[in-house]
């Protein structure tokens, strides 16, 4: 198999086995790598009703064909289990440099099973694997251990590990890859530390071979050359990183106030925007692997209460640890940013859950006394001390580390977490950009900007300009978008390349690579596969169309202000034409037609 | 070859297309350019042969297998190469390598570097410059300028 090593690791924490097996061409030909081969292994598997956090469940981690070679922005990993906080499938990639590590030491992923007695870490190096103790990385931060497992390893190593925040079972605790990379949403770093697993480090010195170099060159020069034209990709996302949207989505209307409550317009975003941060605090910019639009942020407080260093923030973190908190001091911002990253924990579901807290006290349902501090909007010293404290389940923190959903039930007001299927929704107002409203209900891994990000029509006109204040035509350009996403997911290219390049340049790269003859829409109908397949396991989980909803705040509280003014988002209809459009009945369950026509 | 830390992005993409070139696969250690990332210093560096003017892997070698083409490139000539490897000692720059079969080096692709046609930052630049510092020269009377010089 080309772009594939075509050999998985099975790695048995419980009894510390290890052992080799071939990928079975025919599964990769259908599931294409990463999300999609990840989902199907899991389900084939994995019983339905194993809890999360049993030895039972499994953890898999997998590149995509394309990741480690010269592709666009070809350096993910994927990472797939269920996910603690939504119940749903949970899948969470990441860029960086680990991926391609893994591919260069001779493996395209690995499946974790079983629980081990102790904190172990393991080291793929060239075609040979190790468990090793990790008693002593137990409880140390996402930098220490890197620093301690690549001393320990090889000073080339790349290393995947959570922090005490996945020891600590935080429910949206995220697996880092090289400090600051995250596999973020979800709490899949939660299911690495139910397994006493710390760490992965690898290095490899192999390479990856594909089926036609000439045209593979040829396409991987021609999708180069359309994102560096591209002014998105070739210019906005460099110079600004994705923080470059505070300033464009707050004049659309679409930055929530205050979890969600005041409106959607920030009279203070610039404050907390890209314009700001290269400003003030950044560095350089950073590309993760074989990437050329560089949107990572090397960034450094230097003085301050703030002091610190570190990468990021990204545009949604920016959002929910600021506009959703009511602070719009970016200092405090970007520490907050490099805690979640050195703890290893979501920032949208943290800032989300402290927005959610803040909105409690607002209403007298939570007191400063059950808090133990000051969380309220505003209050920026609170979104330090209280990030501390939720890595470590500390005090309140141990409520906090549950998410918004719980906390707001416990409460008696579960209508105050703006999330869905209990996960958090990021930084676009559903009521403002109506597509983004009917992108979180329908997402699989629950509320989440990157399965099918309509943002880009709505707002950027990326491929097409769509008035984002109206509903038609959204449900149709959505599921195309959530079927190139879980396509691109797969073979383990950035999801950022699709602003500048679209699926034919993507098939043409796949095609070239594996060497597999397939049309553009054969692989599109593949991302439509790997969707059901997801859509089956969350059916199995209990999931039905009651829950492809939105908090009541985007259905019934119309927005105060700003272009989006006197809209709720309107949901039911978008939803309905959604569920024809994907061959799924009027309850959203899809039919045996549309299965069979899918091969599932 | 012009070489400017300041600008990589640490993305790589240099060490991938120099393999594929050279060894028709994805494969860092067949680069002859590599990114050296510095976490906490905040800055990645690539380093390749900068094709010296008095070349000690061209001195050293015993069978006068390393060449000086008309335009200055040191050329590995497999025809005469022993293996020998005593380039990859004296080469004080560690840009000498050995991929299991052969010694090799950058040979700047007959004329088209193709590190420097994909590098997206323009931290590796093939072009004619002179390097007699006039480029830094002028850098710092810049300064010079904007403190002492009349508002225009």
């Amino acid at each position: 198999m080309y772009g594939f090593l075509g050999k998985i690791l099975r790695v048995n924490l419980t009894s510390g086995t290890i052992a080799e097996e071939a990928l079975s061409e025919s599964l990769v030909k259908k599931y294409l790598g990463g999300r999609g081969l990840g989902t199907k292994i899991y389900m084939d598997e994995v019983a339905k009703d194993t809890d999360v956090y049993s030895p039972d469940n499994k953890l898999i981690l997998l590149t995509g064909p394309l990741t480690g070679t010269l592709a666009t922005s070809a350096g993910r990993l994927m990472w797939i289990t269920k996910a603690p906080l939504t119940g749903t499938i949970g899948c969470a990639n990441s860029g960086g440099e680990f991926g391609p590590e893994l591919k260069y030491a001779g493996f395209d992923g690995i499946i974790f099973e079983g629980k081990a007695e102790k904190p172990v870490y393991l080291y793929v190096n060239d075609g040979k694997a190790e468990l090793r103790p990790a008693d002593d990385l137990w409880g140390k931060t996402v930098y220490e251990t890197t620093d301690a497992v690549v001393a320990a390893t090889d000073p080339d190593a790349k290393v995947c590990c959570i922090g005490p925040a996945g020891e600590n079972r935080v429910l949206y605790a995220a697996i880092m890859n090289e400090k600051h990379r995250a596999a973020g949403r979800g709490g899949i770093g939660a299911v690495m530390g139910s397994k006493n697993l710390k760490a992965v480090a690898t290095r490899g010195t192999g390479g990856i071979k594909v089926a036609d170099p000439k045209g593979f060159l040829e396409a991987c020069t021609n999708a180069r050359d359309i994102l560096k034209a591209n002014p998105v990709t070739g210019t906005g996302l460099g110079a600004y990183g994705t923080e470059i949207l505070v300033n464009i989505i707050n004049s659309s209307g679409g930055m929530p106030k205050n979890n969600w409550r005041d409106g959607a317009v920030d009279p203070d975003a610039d404050e907390i925007s890209g314009e700001t941060l290269a400003d003030k605090y950044l560095v350089r910019k950073k590309g993760c692997f074989a990437c050329s639009m560089a949107c990572g942020r090397v960034t450094k407080i230097k003085d301050g209460p703030y002091k610190s260093a570190g990468e990021g923030p990204e545009y949604e973190a920016a959002w929910a640890l600021g506009s959703s908190c009511g602070i719009h001091d970016l200092a405090a911002i970007c520490k907050v940013n490099f805690l979640c990253n050195e703890y290893g924990m979501d920032p949208i579901t943290l800032g989300s859950t402290f927005a959610c807290a803040m909105e409690l006290f607002d209403k007298g349902l939570l007191t400063l006394e059950e808090m133990g501090g000051n969380l309220v909007f505003g209050n920026t010293d609170s979104i330090v001390e209280f990030a501390l404290k939720t890595a470590k389940r500390e005090g309140f923190g141990d409520k906090l580390a549950e998410g918004s959903y719980r906390l707001a039930e416990s409460h008696g007001a579960p209508e105050l977490s703006m999330s869905v299927k209990k996960q958090e929704m990021p930084a676009y107002d559903g009521r403002s950009l109506q597509g983004m409203g009917l992108e979180y209900a329908t997402s699989n891994r629950g509320g989440c900007h990157v399965r099918g990000y309509l943002t880009s029509p709505e707002i950027l006109g990326i491929p097409v300009k769509l008035d984002p204040l109206v509903t038609e035509g959204k449900a149709a350009i959505l599921k195309t978008f959530q079927d190139l996403t879980a396509v691109v997911d797969s073979i383990g290219i950035c999801l950022f390349t699709t602003f500048g390049i679209g699926l034919p340049e993507i098939a043409n790269m796949l095609r070239t690579c594996t060497g597999w003859d397939f049309t553009d829409e054969e692989l599109l109908a593949a991302g439509d596969r790997i969707w059901n397949l997801e859509k089956i396991y969350n059916m199995g989980q209990g999931f039905t169309k009651k829950d492809d909803t939105l908090p009541p705040r985007l259905l019934r509280e119309p927005l105060p202000e700003g272009p989006a003014k006197g809209k709720v988002c309107e949901l039911d209809v978008m939803l309905n034409e959604y569920y024809q459009l994907r061959g799924w009945s009027d309850q959203g369950v899809p039919t045996k037609e549309k299965l069979s026509e899918l091969g599932l | 070859m012009v070489l400017k830390p300041e600008k990589c992005l640490s993305c790589r993409t240099c060490e991938l297309i120099c393999s594929f070139t050279r060894a028709e696969e994805f494969n860092p250690q067949l680069s002859a350019v590599s990114v050296i990332s510095y976490d906490k210093a905040m800055i990645s560096v690539p380093i390749m042969c900068t094709q010296c003017e008095e070349a000690p892997c061209m001195k050293v070698c015993p069978v006068e297998a390393i060449y000086k083409d008309e335009n200055g490139t040191k050329i590995v000539d497999y025809k005469k190469c022993i293996g020998c490897k005593m380039c990859i000692s004296a080469c004080p720059l560690g840009n000498m390598a050995f991929d299991g079969n052969a010694v090799f080096k950058c040979n700047l692709c007959g004329g088209e570097p193709q590190c420097a046609k994909f590098c997206p930052s323009g931290a590796i630049e093939y072009k004619e410059t002179n390097p007699s510092s006039l480029i830094k020269r002028k850098e710092l009377a810049e300064k010079f300028r904007d403190v002492f010089g009349e508002v225009e």
